[in-house]
């Protein structure tokens, strides 16, 4: 496909920085409603082609996603310890970014999940808050993405899913050995198990052939186009339009403001490390919860010293984590778990926030297999297994067919101390600093994980697990889901965007993603991300239309 | 040729002795004979007197006793890869982690000149001695890898690995995918 190429010094209408879930979409509407777009993307362009099976280069190696060698991470639990090299967070890294190589799972919020902070009250500790949009306000835009992208799921199975104004295009994958298990215990235990929504597609869509089950989605690039990334599904009609122009390998280091406190464009090291300023009328931010951060704070001026976008001094803040707990079982027969997606049964029994458990927080569960050989031999087998010798071997042998897990996916608080910030000590390969993390968690959150590992090894055992073992609640791991830190708000004191991603202080500047969360769901934030997206999108093109922009 | 081929390598290690190897274990022979029989010695980085160290131990953390292990799938070609591409900055800790292991034999077992030449009691208790180091979780690592990563890397030859997890390795599947799927009415009943 021939696409456009747009000069850096030509003023574009909109320069989207980020080619992922959210940047894609943004392509493809700014693109369709006659907008002249360029998308600036840190990693390469990558085709299903270019993607294969392999558990070394995807999973251990960073195959997919930031490269702490050439982007050094530094971590910490608090501002009182000293930051040391740690990948903290992981994100997709190429064109599609995180919608590439994600596991797919596509949960709308629930309508709670807009108003927590109304319905539960103040956590101490924490700044839970009410976003400033309610389910309905986005109800329009999740349908949108379910049908654009293809989504795969049952509509109305979840009776704690808040009301749809469409079924799901597809129908829902099918049910995996897992999925049987976990739905007859939980029906058992008055529980209600619900098929897996899915952004894969169960059936051909939109000129794209169905999943043929092979079993490589977590982490991987789909090599068949039937996991709905923006890469296989939006960005296509972006590029089909003549104007847009997805430029990979372009790695923005700055955004640029005039006198007047406007965004002119943005400074990026392209393949060479050459600096180029791509001019544009518009700026949309799409980088994710932590990149775009990242890059507000390295945009100082004299108009933003510290930092574009952040009089409120909460760009960076309210960093939330990828939180869940893995509880593992064997099982008798070979339930071939590595076939197919990872997961095709869920409950959002826990889902809400109750009072009665004496702290703020839920969570949903699915059943799931989401190691690969190697992986599950060097990490997934119970605690008091052997390590080595044939007694490792045969254990290896025995459960990788045979076992089972099920994830929790649970509350994150926002907290003002959880942040990104720059590390000017460690200087990633283009010079710039590295993201310093400072992260640690609300103790509702630990006590939410900790009671959410007790019904997920009910369940197990409900389930007939002949062993149970899995995650420690103290377990913590790379967070992948990455939400927070420029957090929407009808306030400019205590908040980064309104809730069409506009940053309050700069009118041409739009930050679009996992940033502008208010509060975590319940993990899962890639539908949202999208129905956000699109939304955002809506309400840029009508104001560019209207000259507003 | 084969004998010649293994003469050639232990005589390049400088053994006193040819019989201190042939009482070594069936596995320490297992473990050359692979390397003999199936590729020539053409390692990248790994001089000869590491592999067969490092096969030796690799042996031990993936035996062969129920079918083909870390030394039949050439888990130490994988090793071997790994150090010369994404693991080459491991190189060091390779060096250091075989010199602790020579030193810790040499200790346990005065009279012992190399680990494959050591029965297999013996390498077990010698891997005893270095099972929390992090020498050995790299290696373990590494082995594991050797046994079940992708092929394309120089270890789990003829998808032995995955054979023996029973990992079906196709692009496409059907359902039922496994036992319970496949039974599914069985088990609403």
């Amino acid at each position: 496909m021939t696409t456009v190429a747009f000069a850096p010094s030509d003023e574009v209408d909109f320069l989207v920085i980020g080619a992922g879930a959210s940047g894609g979409i943004m392509a493809k509407e700014l693109a369709t409603a006659g907008l002249r777009v360029v998308v600036l993307e840190q990693g390469p362009y990558l085709r299903e082609s270019d993607y294969s099976h392999d558990e070394l280069k995807y999973t251990i190696l960073p195959g997919l996603t930031n490269d702490p060698k050439a982007q050094p991470i530094t971590y910490r639990k608090s501002e009182q310890e000293p930051a040391k090299l740690y990948k903290a967070i992981e994100y997709g890294r190429q064109v599609g970014r995180g919608s590439v190589h994600f596991t797919a799972n596509y949960w709308r919020l629930h309508e709670s999940d807009f108003h927590e902070q109304s319905l539960c009250g103040d956590i101490a500790g924490a700044s839970l808050g009410d976003w400033p949009i309610r389910y309905q306000d986005l109800e329009p835009f999740y349908t949108k993405a379910e049908y654009e992208l293809g989504i795969s799921g049952l509509g109305g199975a979840n009776p704690f899913e808040a009301p749809r104004s469409k079924p799901y295009p597809l129908p829902p994958m099918p049910v995996k050995s897992s999925g049987v298990l976990f739905e007859t215990a939980t029906t058992k235990m008055g529980l209600h198990p619900f098929p897996a929504p899915l952004a894969i597609l169960s059936q051909p869509y939109k000129g794209r052939a169905a999943c043929v089950h092979c079993g490589f989605c977590e982490s991987f690039g789909c090599e068949m186009g039937a996991k709905s990334s923006t890469l296989v599904s939006v960005i296509p009609l972006a590029e089909e339009t003549g104007r847009c122009e997805i430029r990979p390998n372009s790695y923005v280091r700055k955004i640029e403001v005039n006198a007047h406190g406007k965004a002119t464009g943005a400074v990026y090291f392209d393949q060479s490390r050459r600096e180029i300023l791509q001019r544009a009328k518009v700026v949309v931010l799409c980088a994710n919860g932590v990149e775009s951060a990242k890059l507000l704070l390295l945009s100082t001026s004299k108009e933003f010293p510290n930092g574009l976008a952040n009089s409120s001094g909460l760009v960076g803040k309210h960093l939330m984590w990828d939180l869940g707990l893995l509880a593992e079982g064997l099982f008798e027969y070979p339930a071939n778990e590595y076939k197919s997606v990872q997961v095709t049964r869920v409950i959002h029994d826990f889902y809400e926030s109750d009072p009665k458990r004496g702290f703020y927080g839920g969570g949903g569960i699915d059943a799931r297999f989401d190691f690969y050989p190697a992986g599950f031999a060097l990490s997934g087998l119970p605690p008091d297994a052997p390590r080595w010798g044939v007694e490792f071997k045969k254990t290896f042998g025995h459960y990788f067919t045979r076992t089972i897990s099920l994830l929790s996916h649970t509350t994150s608080l926002p907290m003002e101390s959880n942040t990104v910030t720059l590390d000017s000590d460690v200087k990633d390969v283009w010079g710039l600093p590295a993201v310093r993390i400072t992260y640690a968690k609300h103790p509702d959150d630990v006590a939410t994980l900790k009671w959410i590992t007790q019904r997920q090894h009910e369940i197990l055992e409900t389930m007939g697990a002949k062993k149970i073992w899995g995650d420690p609640v103290d377990a913590f791991s790379t967070s992948r889901h990455l939400m927070g830190t420029c957090r929407m708000g009808s306030n400019p004191a205590k908040s980064v965007v309104n809730s069409y991603g506009r940053a309050h202080d700069v009118p041409n500047l739009f930050i679009v993603d996992g940033s502008n969360f208010v509060t975590s769901g319940r993990q899962q934030p890639t539908a949202t991300i999208q129905a956000l997206a699109y939304r955002a999108a809506d309400n840029m093109s009508r104001m560019a239309k209207a000259g507003e922009l | 040729m084969l004998l010649t081929r293994r003469e050639w390598i232990f005589g390049s290690l400088g053994l006193a002795a040819m019989h201190q190897v042939l009482l070594a274990q069936q596995h320490a022979t297992n473990a050359v004979q692979a390397v003999v029989e199936g590729h020539p010695v053409a390692f990248e980085y790994l001089d000869t007197a590491a592999s067969i160290t490092l096969t030796a131990l690799a042996t031990e953390i993936i035996p062969s006793d129920d079918g083909p292990g870390a030394t039949e799938a050439g888990a130490v070609y994988f090793i071997d890869r790994a150090l010369t591409t994404f693991d080459s900055d491991k190189r060091e800790q390779y060096k250091a982690g075989l010199r602790q292991v020579d030193v810790l034999r040499a200790r346990l077992f005065p009279a012992s000149s190399n680990v494959a030449g050591l029965s297999r009691d013996q390498r077990r208790e010698l891997i005893r001695g270095l099972e929390t180091s992090e020498f050995f979780e790299v290696l373990r690592t590494h082995v594991v890898l050797g046994f079940l990563a992708d092929p394309e890397y120089g270890g789990n030859r003829q998808e032995a690995g995955w054979k023996y997890i029973d990992f079906d390795n196709q692009m496409a599947y059907e359902p039922p995918f496994g036992y319970y799927d496949a039974h599914r009415n069985n088990e609403a009943k």
